[in-house]
C-alpha cells in the first residue's frame, strides 16, 4: 500500500475519533451563538471524554476563557478555532514536528532505539512496522529481542522481522535480556547496521524489579557503545486512560523515555492523554500506530492530530511526510 | 490496586470528618471533589455523573442530617453505591450439564486475553476440571506458539490447528474434547478493534457455530474513557456473560470497571494481577468497592491468611507483640508465612490503611528474598539483640547475604521503626482491627 493508502487509514482512524467528538461539539456550537458557560460545560465534557484528563482540561477550558476575555470572542464559532489553538499549543510547544522524524543523522552508528511499554501496548507490532520503515528507507536494521520473558516473544518478533526483510538477535526464553541487547548491540556494529531497535518484554512500571531490569539493559547498552540508546519510545495504547501519564512518568524516570509511539488509533480511543504527558514530561509524540499491517504506522503530524482531533473539514491536503 | 482512588476519597471524607454537620452546601462541594477523583480514576464521565446524583440523594437525605457522625454515614453511601453499580453479587462461571461447557474469551487487542486463558485454565484445573485450550487466534503472529508454550506450563492440552480458519478450529476443538474426554473449552480468540467490522464477524460467527455456554469480555483496567465503548460494541456483537479486568497489579485506579458494569450491566467474573498464571482472582464487588474506599479488602486477606498462616506460631508472635520482644528471629518467621500468601504487593494492598502508603513505597518480592538472606547471615546472638551489631559485624552479613552495608543498614532501620510501630499498635488499639483478620493478634 503505498503512502496516499496508509494516509487514509489515518484518515478514517482519527475520522471515527473526530466523528464522536465533533458531532457533539457542532451541534453545541451551532445551538448557540454566544460563548457561554454551559458551551463551555459542554466543551468540558468533550475534553473529558477523550481522555484529555481533569487537570489538563481545565488548564485548556482556563486559557479559552481567559482568551474569550480578552480578545472579545463572542461567537460561538470562534471556540473551535481558540480550541484548536490552545490544543496544538500544547503539543507545538514540546516541539513536535514530523520533518523527517525517521532520518538519522550521520552518525552514530548504529542508531539504538530502545522500545518500552506496559504489556500489550504494541510494542512488538511497533518494531516491526519501525524496522519494515526504516529498512525501506535504506537503513541496515537490526532486532534485538530482549523480551526473554512471554511465551513466544521471540516467535513473534522474528515473523515481524521476516516481514520486514531486517536481522534479529535472539537467545532462549529466559536469558538475561540485558545479555540479549549486548549481544545484539555487538552483532549491529560487527555488521556496520545503521539502527539497532531493541524490543523489551511488557512490564507494569510499578514493578520495580523490572524497572531496574531496564535500567540494566540500558547501562549494558552504554557501556558497549557510549551515548546508546539514542532514542528511547515509549508505546502508549490509545485507549489508556489517566494511567497513560503514570506510566510516562515512572518510564521517563528509569530510562528517560525520548519519545512516544500512540498506538491502536484504529480504534475510537481519543488517545488524549498524550496531552498531558506532553504538558508535564515534555516528551515529544514521534509516531502513531494505527493498524496491524506492517504498513500502519505514521510519523506523528501535530496539525493533522489536532485537525483530525477537533475536526475542521479538511485533515490536510499533503500526505504526511515520512 | 485502586491506591490513588482511594486516596483522593479519604482527603475527600477528612473534609467532611472535620464538619459537624451535613448541609446540602458541603455534601455538594465534597461530591464534586468525588467526581474528579472519579474522572481521574478513569471512571467514565457519565457514568461518574449519574454515581454523583444517586450519591447525592440519599446524601442530602433524612438519614444523614440525623446521623452523628455524618461523614461516616455518606462513606457508606459512597460504598453501597459503588457496590452496587459494581453488582451486587458475585457470579459465577456456568457450567453446562453436557460436556464439554465452551468458553469463548474475546476482547481488544493486547488485553490479555491468551494470559488470561492459560490462567482460567490453570483455575479451572485446580478446581478439578479437565479444561482444553484451543488456540483460535490466526492473525496475531505467534499466538498459537504462546498459547502452546503456556498449556505445557501449567500441562493442560493445547488444541491447535495451523491451517483452518478460527471459525473452523473453534468448530472442531468440541469434537475433540468429546474423544479427548476434555470437559471445559477456553477458546483463546483473536485481539480485534471493535470497530474492525470483518474481524467482528469472525468473532460472531464463531458465537453462532459453537454456541459458548460462557463468553468472557477481557479487558485492560488501564483503559479510560472508551471502556464503555468497546464494552458496548461487544456486548452488542455478542452478548457476553462477563468482564476480565486485566493488569490490576499496577496503579491503575480501575475506573474502568465501573463503567462497564454500569453500561452493559454484566458483572465482572475475574481479576488479573500479575503475569505468573496464578495470578488470578474472582471478583468481589463489595471488597473492590472497600478498596475504593481505602477500607482494605479484609475478606481477601483473612481467607488467604487462613489458607496459609500457622496458627500456633501465630500464638506465640502475640505473645511476644504484646511484650514488646520481637526479634529478627520471629521477622523472618512472620516473612515466610507472608511468602505462603503470595506476592507482596497483592497481600499488602489488602491490609486496610496500606493503602495510604505513599505510592512509591514500593513492595517488592525480590526484595523478600534479599532481606530473608540477610536475617539468615546474622548470628542467633545478633538476630534476638540486633543492637550488637556493629560494623564489622554489618560488613560480614553483607558478604554474607550477598548483599551491601547500605542494605543492612536499611533492613536495621526498618526493623527498629517496625518495633516501634509495634508498640504503638498494641497501645493504640488497633489491634482490634487487626484481631478481625484473624492475623496472629487476638
Amino acid at each position: 500500500m503505498g503512502i496516499l493508502g496508509t494516509f487514509q487509514k489515518f484518515r478514517n482512524g482519527l475520522a471515527k475519533t473526530r466523528d464522536s467528538i465533533v458531532a457533539k461539539l457542532d451541534h453545541a456550537i451551532n445551538a448557540k451563538s454566544t460563548i457561554d458557560a454551559e458551551l463551555l460545560e459542554n466543551l468540558e465534557e468533550i475534553l473529558l471524554a477523550g481522555d484529555v484528563g481533569v487537570q489538563t482540561t481545565a488548564l485548556i477550558l482556563d486559557n479559552i476563557k481567559r482568551r474569550v476575555k480578552e480578545e472579545k470572542y463572542e461567537s460561538s464559532h470562534y471556540l473551535m478555532v481558540l480550541l484548536k489553538d490552545q490544543v496544538a499549543s500544547l503539543l507545538h510547544s514540546n516541539g513536535n514536528e514530523s520533518d523527517d522524524v525517521m532520518k538519522l543523522p550521520p552518525t552514530p552508528r548504529p542508531h539504538v532505539i530502545i522500545v518500552v511499554g506496559i504489556n500489550g501496548v504494541g510494542k512488538t507490532t511497533t518494531i516491526g512496522k519501525l524496522a519494515y520503515n526504516y529498512r525501506n528507507l535504506g537503513y541496515k536494521v537490526v532486532i534485538g529481542a530482549a523480551d526473554t520473558f512471554r511465551a513466544a516473544a521471540n516467535e513473534q518478533l522474528e515473523i515481524w522481522a521476516k516481514r520486514a526483510g531486517v536481522e534479529m538477535v535472539q537467545q532462549a526464553r529466559g536469558s538475561d535480556p540485558a545479555s540479549v541487547a549486548f549481544d545484539a548491540l555487538s552483532s549491529a556494529l560487527a555488521k556496520n547496521a545503521d539502527i539497532l531497535i531493541i524490543d523489551t518484554a511488557g512490564r507494569l512500571h510499578t514493578k520495580t524489579n523490572l524497572m531496574e531490569e531496564l535500567k540494566k539493559i540500558k547501562r549494558v547498552l552504554q557501556k558497549r557503545l557510549p551515548g546508546a540508546p539514542h532514542e528511547v519510545l515509549l508505546v502508549l495504547d490509545a485507549s489508556t486512560g489517566q494511567n497513560g501519564l503514570q506510566q510516562a512518568r515512572f518510564f521517563t524516570d528509569a530510562v528517560n523515555v525520548t519519545g512516544l509511539v500512540l498506538t491502536k488509533l484504529d480504534g475510537t480511543a481519543k488517545g488524549g492523554i498524550i496531552l498531558a504527558v506532553n504538558q508535564e514530561l515534555k516528551i515529544p509524540v514521534k509516531y502513531i500506530g494505527v493498524g496491524e499491517q506492517i504498513d500502519d504506522l505514521q510519523p506523528f503530524d501535530r496539525k493533522s492530530f489536532v485537525d483530525a482531533l477537533f475536526g475542521s473539514q479538511d485533515v490536510s491536503s499533503e500526505p504526511v511526510k515520512g | 490496586m485502586f491506591e490513588s482512588l482511594s486516596q483522593k476519597l479519604e482527603i475527600t471524607f477528612k473534609k467532611l470528618r472535620g464538619e459537624g454537620k451535613i448541609s446540602v452546601n458541603n455534601v455538594e462541594e465534597s461530591l464534586r471533589e468525588v467526581r474528579r477523583t472519579l474522572l481521574d480514576a478513569d471512571v467514565n464521565y457519565k457514568v461518574a455523573k449519574q454515581f454523583i446524583e444517586d450519591v447525592q440523594k440519599r446524601a442530602v437525605g433524612q438519614e444523614v442530617l440525623n446521623s452523628i457522625t455524618p461523614g461516616q454515614l455518606i462513606v457508606k453511601i459512597i460504598h453501597d453505591e459503588m457496590v452496587k453499580l459494581l453488582g451486587e453479587t458475585k457470579s459465577d462461571l456456568v457450567f453446562s450439564q453436557t460436556p464439554p461447557t465452551v468458553i469463548l474469551i474475546a476482547g481488544l487487542q493486547g488485553s490479555g486475553k491468551t494470559t488470561f486463558a492459560g490462567k482460567l485454565a490453570n483455575f479451572l484445573k485446580s478446581k478439578g476440571r479437565l479444561p482444553l485450550l484451543v488456540a483460535a487466534d490466526v492473525h496475531r503472529p505467534a499466538a498459537i506458539d504462546q498459547l502452546q508454550m503456556l498449556g505445557k506450563q501449567i500441562d493442560v492440552p493445547v488444541y491447535i490447528d495451523r491451517d483452518a480458519s478460527a471459525l473452523k478450529i473453534a468448530d472442531d476443538s468440541v469434537e475433540y474434547a468429546r474423544k479427548n474426554i476434555r470437559d471445559t473449552i477456553i477458546l483463546d480468540t483473536a485481539g480485534r478493534m471493535h470497530v474492525d467490522e470483518e474481524m467482528m464477524n469472525e468473532v460472531a460467527a464463531i458465537r453462532d457455530r459453537v454456541r459458548p455456554h460462557e463468553i468472557l469480555f477481557v479487558v485492560d483496567a488501564m483503559t479510560g474513557q472508551d471502556a464503555v465503548n468497546t464494552a458496548k460494541a461487544f456486548h452488542d456483537r455478542l452478548n457476553f456473560d462477563g468482564v476480565v479486568l486485566t493488569k490490576l497489579d499496577g496503579d491503575s485506579r480501575g475506573g474502568a470497571a465501573l463503567s462497564i458494569r454500569s453500561i452493559v450491566q454484566k458483572p465482572i467474573k475475574f481479576i488479573g494481577v500479575g503475569e505468573k498464571l496464578d495470578a488470578l482472582e474472582l471478583f468481589y464487588p463489595d471488597r473492590i468497592a472497600s478498596r475504593i474506599l481505602g477500607m482494605g479488602d479484609i475478606v481477601t486477606l483473612v481467607e488467604k491468611a487462613q489458607e496459609t498462616f500457622d496458627q500456633d506460631k501465630a500464638v506465640k508472635l502475640e505473645e511476644k507483640l504484646r511484650k514488646a520482644q520481637f526479634t529478627f528471629e520471629d521477622f523472618l518467621d512472620q516473612l515466610r508465612e507472608i511468602k505462603k500468601m503470595g506476592p507482596l504487593s497483592q497481600v499488602v494492598s489488602m491490609i486496610p490503611g496500606m493503602n495510604k502508603l505513599p505510592a512509591n513505597a514500593n513492595v517488592d518480592d525480590k526484595e523478600l528474598v534479599r532481606i530473608e538472606a540477610i536475617i539468615q547471615s546474622m548470628t542467633k546472638e545478633e538476630r534476638l539483640r540486633p543492637s550488637v551489631l556493629n560494623g564489622s559485624r554489618r560488613r560480614r552479613i553483607s558478604i554474607g547475604s550477598g548483599t551491601t552495608v547500605q542494605e543492612v543498614n536499611r533492613l536495621l532501620k526498618q526493623f527498629e521503626e517496625m518495633q516501634k510501630m509495634m508498640k504503638n499498635i498494641s497501645k493504640n488499639g488497633a489491634r482490634r482491627a487487626l484481631r478481625g483478620m484473624s492475623l496472629p493478634m487476638r
